[in-house]
C-alpha cells in the first residue's frame, strides 16, 4: 500500500527529481521562485554599502554561555549566531540557502545528501575549517549535547563521512522529507573539532574563548553588562561584515530597554526585548522600522493543552465547546497587542504544508454551550486547574480570560501560578488538567510539529513531546508517511489530510502564531534577511552614516 | 577578649552550617530542576538529553549525597561549579561583588551621612518649619516603595533633565580608563545610590531626631548647659554621643545587607551585581550559584553581627563583652 501512494505521487514529481541540485529543493516549495527576490539584500547596491561603526544591541536575558553547540537558549543564539555557523540558513519562504555548505545534492532515492563546503574558510584561531568539522559535529559533539540532533540521527542518519576536505555525505537509512530543514544553527552548529575532540565539552576551558567562523569574534564578556564581538578580518566572505563592533547589553529591566532604544543607547529590539503596548509607541516614532519576519524557520506557535487523559477532556464536543469559547481576536488584540495572528490550526500560518483550508473553530459561545449540552458532561462536576505560563503580564491577563470564558461554559477553573521551572515539571509530569505551552515549529512539520502529536512520544521529562497523551492511529500513520516521503507532493498530501483529521479532533487548541518584532533605527540596513531572522551572521548588516 | 571571639567563631561555624543545608533542602523543594530548564529554553524534545545534563550536574544521586558532596565541597573552598554557565561559581560571585559592594557600601555611607545630619538638623530646631519639612520628607521616604523611586528618579533626572545616566555600571564602548573611568562610574552610581539609601536615610533621620530630644532633656545636658558648655559642643560631644546607639544597631543591620539587599536597584539600573545573579540562578534553579550566594550572604550577616558587638564597646563603653 505504501508503494501504491508512492507511485501516485511520482507521476507529477518524478521528472523533477533527475536533477538534484538545490534548485530541486527550491522548486519544492513552489511558490519560491515567484518571491526569490525579496531575499536578495537591500534596494542599495553595493557601492552605496558604508562600512564600519558599532551596532548597539540587547541580549535578554543574559546567555549563560556562548557555545552555541552546548546551549540553543534563543539569547546564545542572537549572540553566538555572529560566532559560529551552520551548514544552511532559510530564506522567508524557508527555502534552503548557503551558508557554511556552498551547494548540496540530494540522490533521486532520498538516502544521499552531499555537501561542498565553502574554500577558505578559517575558524577565529586560524586553523582550517573542514569537512572533518561537520563529521565531528554530525557523530560526536551534537549525538551529546543537542537537544535534537541525537534523535534526528538515530532514526534516520546511516554515515557521515568526509571524502575530501570540502565535500561531506550523509548517508540515510530510509528517506527523510525533512533532513534538509535541519542545518541552520539552531539544529546544527558546527563545532572545532581540534578543540572538542576527544575532551569533555562540557567543561573544555576553550569555552571561556569561542571559536567559530562566523564574521564577528568575541572581545570581551563583562557578565551582567556587556557582551562585546569584533570584526572577524579573515572572514570567508571578502570585505564582509561592515560593521566593525557589536556590542550586545545586558539590561535586565523592559522599562528600562524601551528607554535605551528612545534614548538611542541601542539601535535595534528584538522579539521581546520590550513589552507588547511599548512595541506600538516605540514604533510610532519617526526614523523607526519594524519588522515581524526573521521567525518563520521557528514559527512559534502558543495553544491551550488539554490533558486528554482526563475524563472530561475525552470528550470530542467538550474540547470544541471550549475552542468555540475562546475569541482568539480579542486575545491576539486587546491582551497581546497585536503581537500575534489566530492559528488555523496545527501548522502555523508560515509552515511549509500550511493548510489554511480546515475546519475552523469561530468565537461563538452560543454554538459552544450547545455543544456542551450535547454532549451531555456535566462540567460542574469536574473542576480544572489552568497551568499558565510565567512569562509576564500579557500571559497573566491571557490565562484570567481564558478562566473567565471556561466558566461562562460552565467550568470551575481555578488557576496556577508557576515559575518557568513549575511550569516545565507540572508539564512534563503530565501533571496538569489545561495547560497553555507552546511550540517552535523548526522550519518543518517532520522536525516541529508531529512530535506533539505521535501516539508513542509520550515521553516524561520533556515540554515538547505528546504531554497531552493525544493517541490516534490515523495522526500517526499520516505523520510517518509524510516524513518518509520521497516527494513533497506526496509529503503535501498527507500534512493536508494530517490537518484536517486534527482539526477535526481538536486534540490541542491552537490560540495564536506567535508574532515578534523587531525594531530598529533607519540607520541599521539589513538586519533581517533569513527565516532565522537576528540568529543570522551579520554579515551583510551595515550601518548608514546619514 | 579571646574566649568571647573564640566562641563567636564557634557560634558562627554553626550558624553558617546550618543555614548551608536549611537553603540547600528548601531549594530542592521548588519545583523543576536545572536540566529541564535548560531543555525547556532549548525547545528539546529528547528525554535523553535532560537525563544526560542530570547525570552531569550531579543530579541523579540521592539529595543526601549531593549534600554531603556540597557541604565537603564548601569546606574545603569549592563553592562548585554552575550547572547553566558552565563556570566555577567563586569565579562568577568574585565578578560580580565588587560592582554589589561599590553600591550598598555608597549607599550606606550615603544614608548614614544624610541621616544623621538630617536627623540632627530636626532635633536642633525642633518644631521649626525645617524640622517638619526634614520629618514629612522621610516619613513620604520611608512609605515609598523603592522601584517606584527608582523609576520616578530615572524619569526625571535621566529622561526629562538628561542630567544623569538610567542605567549601566559605566559608559559601554567608551574606553574610559583611569580617572575619567572613576569619574564615569560616580556619575553611573547616584542615581541607584541614591533610590537604594533613601529608605535608610529616612530611619536614620527619625531614629536620630528621637534618640537626640530624648538625651536633650536629660539632666547632664542640662548641666553642661548650665555649666557654659558652647551649644555645638553639647550635641556633638553630649547629645550625639549618647543618642547614637540605636543609629548604630540600624546600621549594623544595613551593614549586614551589603550583599543580598540591592536585587531590585540592581534591576531596575542594570547594575552588574549579585542581586541579579542569585535572582537569575533562583529562576533557572542553577542551585551551587544560589548556595554560593546565599552563603556569601550568610557570612556577611555573621562577620558583621561581630564586628557590631565588638564596637558597641566603643560606641558605649558601659557596654560589657560577656
Amino acid at each position: 500500500m505504501h508503494n501504491t501512494i508512492r507511485d501516485v505521487a511520482y507521476k507529477g514529481e518524478i521528472s523533477m527529481r533527475k536533477v538534484v541540485t538545490r534548485l530541486v529543493t527550491a522548486a519544492f516549495l513552489g511558490c519560491a521562485f515567484v518571491t526569490g527576490a525579496a531575499v536578495a539584500q537591500d534596494s542599495a547596491t553595493p557601492a552605496a554599502i558604508t562600512k564600519g561603526g558599532t551596532l548597539n544591541l540587547i541580549v535578554q536575558p543574559e546567555p549563560p554561555m556562548l557555545i552555541v553547540g552546548l546551549n540553543t537558549q534563543g539569547p546564545t543564539l542572537y549572540v553566538a549566531g555572529q560566532i559560529y555557523q551552520s551548514l544552511l540558513t532559510y530564506d522567508k519562504d524557508l527555502k534552503p540557502l548557503p551558508q557554511l555548505a556552498k551547494s548540496w545534492e540530494v540522490s533521486p532515492d532520498g538516502l544521499t545528501y552531499t555537501f561542498k563546503l565553502q574554500d577558505g574558510v578559517k575558524w577565529h584561531d586560524g586553523k582550517p575549517f573542514t569537512a572533518n568539522d561537520v563529521v565531528f559535529a554530525a557523530t560526536e559533539f551534537l549525538v551529546n549535547a543537542h537537544p535534537r540532533w541525537r534523535l534526528i540521527r538515530e532514526a534516520y542518519v546511516e554515515s557521515v563521512t568526509a571524502p575530501d576536505d570540502l565535500t561531506v555525505v550523509f548517508k540515510l537509512k530510509k528517506p527523510f522529507s525533512a533532513f534538509l530543514y535541519g542545518f541552520e544553527l539552531s539544529s546544527f552548529p558546527i563545532m572545532p573539532a581540534h578543540i572538542y575532540k576527544g575532551t569533555d565539552y562540557r567543561t573544555n576551558p576553550a569555552n571561556a574563548t569561542p571559536v567559530g567562523t562566523g564574521p564577528y569574534k568575541l572581545k570581551e564578556w563583562r557578565r551582567g553588562s556587556f557582551v562585546h564581538l569584533v570584526r572577524n578580518e579573515d572572514y570567508w566572505k571578502k570585505d564582509q561584515p561592515y560593521i566593525d563592533d557589536l556590542y550586545f547589553r545586558v539590561i535586565p529591566d523592559a522599562a528600562s530597554r524601551a528607554i535605551a532604544f528612545e534614548q538611542g543607547t541601542v539601535d535595534m529590539l528584538r522579539g521581546g526585548d520590550v513589552e507588547g503596548f511599548t512595541i506600538n509607541s516605540l514604533s510610532s516614532q519617526p526614523g523607526i522600522q519594524t519588522t515581524t519576519a526573521g521567525w518563520e524557520y521557528f514559527s512559534p506557535q502558543m495553544f491551550l493543552q488539554p490533558n486528554l487523559r482526563l475524563e472530561v477532556f475525552k470528550n470530542k464536543n467538550v474540547r470544541k465547546a471550549m475552542y468555540h469559547a475562546l475569541d482568539r481576536d480579542f486575545i491576539v488584540n486587546a491582551i497581546f497587542f497585536g503581537q500575534g495572528k489566530p492559528s488555523t490550526g496545527p501548522f502555523a500560518e508560515s509552515m511549509l504544508f500550511h493548510d489554511p483550508n480546515i475546519q475552523q473553530y469561530p468565537f461563538d459561545m452560543d454554538l459552544a454551550k450547545k455543544l456542551i449540552a450535547e454532549s451531555g458532561v456535566d462540567l460542574s462536576k469536574h473542576p480544572i486547574r489552568l497551568l499558565g505560563l510565567p512569562y509576564g503580564s500579557s500571559w497573566d491577563r491571557l490565562t484570567e480570560y481564558v478562566k473567565q470564558q471556561l466558566e461562562e461554559l460552565g467550568f470551575v477553573v481555578s488557576i496556577q501560578a508557576v515559575d518557568a521551572g513549575g511550569w516545565l515539571q507540572s508539564i512534563g509530569k503530565f501533571d496538569f488538567d489545561l495547560a497553555f505551552s507552546f511550540l517552535y515549529q523548526f522550519g518543518h512539520p517532520a522536525q516541529g510539529v508531529s512530535r506533539i502529536y505521535y501516539s508513542d512520544n509520550q515521553v516524561q521529562g520533556t515540554h515538547a513531546g505528546n504531554n497531552g497523551g493525544f493517541e490516534n492511529a490515523e495522526v500517526d500513520a499520516l505523520f510517518r508517511k509524510a516524513a518518509d516521503a520521497l516527494t513533497d507532493a506526496e509529503a503535501a498530501a498527507a500534512y493536508t489530510k494530517v490537518q484536517q483529521v486534527l482539526a477535526e479532533e481538536v486534540p490541542i487548541l491552537w490560540i495564536f502564531d506567535m508574532k515578534n518584532t523587531t525594531i530598529y533605527r533607519d540607520k541599521v540596513k539589513n538586519p533581517v534577511r533569513t527565516a532565522i531572522g537576528l540568529n543570522e551572521p551579520m554579515d551583510d548588516v551595515w550601518l548608514s552614516k546619514k | 577578649m579571646l574566649n568571647f571571639t573564640l566562641q563567636r567563631i564557634g557560634k558562627a561555624f554553626v550558624v553558617i552550617v546550618g543555614v548551608i543545608i536549611l537553603n540547600f533542602l528548601l531549594i530542592k523543594l521548588a519545583p523543576g530542576d536545572p536540566a529541564a530548564i535548560l531543555a525547556g529554553e532549548a525547545g528539546s524534545g529528547d528525554p535523553q538529553f535532560v537525563e544526560n545534563l542530570r547525570r552531569q550536574f550531579g543530579l541523579d544521586q540521592p539529595v543526601p549525597v549531593q549534600l554531603w558532596n556540597y557541604l565537603s565541597g564548601v569546606l574545603t573552598g569549592d563553592l562548585g561549579f554552575s550547572y547553566r554557565n558552565q563556570v566555577p561559581v567563586l569565579d562568577l560571585i568574585l565578578q560580580r561583588l565588587p560592582a554589589t559592594l561599590l553600591l550598598t557600601g555608597a549607599a550606606f555611607v550615603f544614608s548614614l551621612a544624610t541621616g544623621m545630619l538630617f536627623g540632627v538638623l530636626a532635633a536642633r530646631h525642633r518644631g521649626t518649619v525645617l524640622d517638619s519639612m526634614i520629618t514629612t520628607l522621610a516619613l513620604i521616604f520611608y512609605a515609598t516603595p523603592l522601584f517606584w523611586i527608582a523609576l520616578m528618579s530615572v524619569l526625571l533626572f535621566s529622561i526629562n533633565l538628561g542630567w544623569l545616566p538610567p542605567f549601566d555600571m559605566e559608559t559601554i564602548g567608551a574606553g574610559y580608563t583611569g580617572w575619567r573611568r572613576v569619574l564615569d562610574i560616580a556619575h553611573h552610581l547616584i542615581l541607584p545610590t541614591v533610590t537604594l539609601g533613601l529608605f535608610y536615610t529616612a530611619i536614620y533621620t527619625r531614629l536620630t531626631r528621637a534618640s537626640m530630644l530624648e538625651v536633650m532633656g536629660l539632666d547632664f545636658v542640662k548641666t553642661a548647659r548650665a555649666k557654659g558648655v558652647p551649644g555645638q559642643r553639647i550635641i556633638r560631644r553630649h547629645v550625639l554621643r549618647n543618642a547614637v546607639l540605636p543609629v548604630f544597631t540600624f546600621a549594623s543591620m544595613q551593614a549586614g545587607q551589603l550583599v543580598g539587599g540591592a536585587i531590585l536597584t540592581e534591576t531596575v539600573f542594570a547594575w552588574p551585581g549579585i542581586g541579579r545573579l542569585m535572582f537569575d540562578a533562583l529562576m533557572q534553579r542553577d542551585y551551587p550559584v544560589l548556595l554560593g550566594v546565599f552563603l556569601i550572604t550568610a557570612i556577611v550577616v555573621v562577620v558583621v553581627n561581630f564586628i557590631t558587638d565588638l564596637l558597641y564597646r566603643v560606641v558605649d563603653p558601659r557596654i560589657g563583652i560577656s
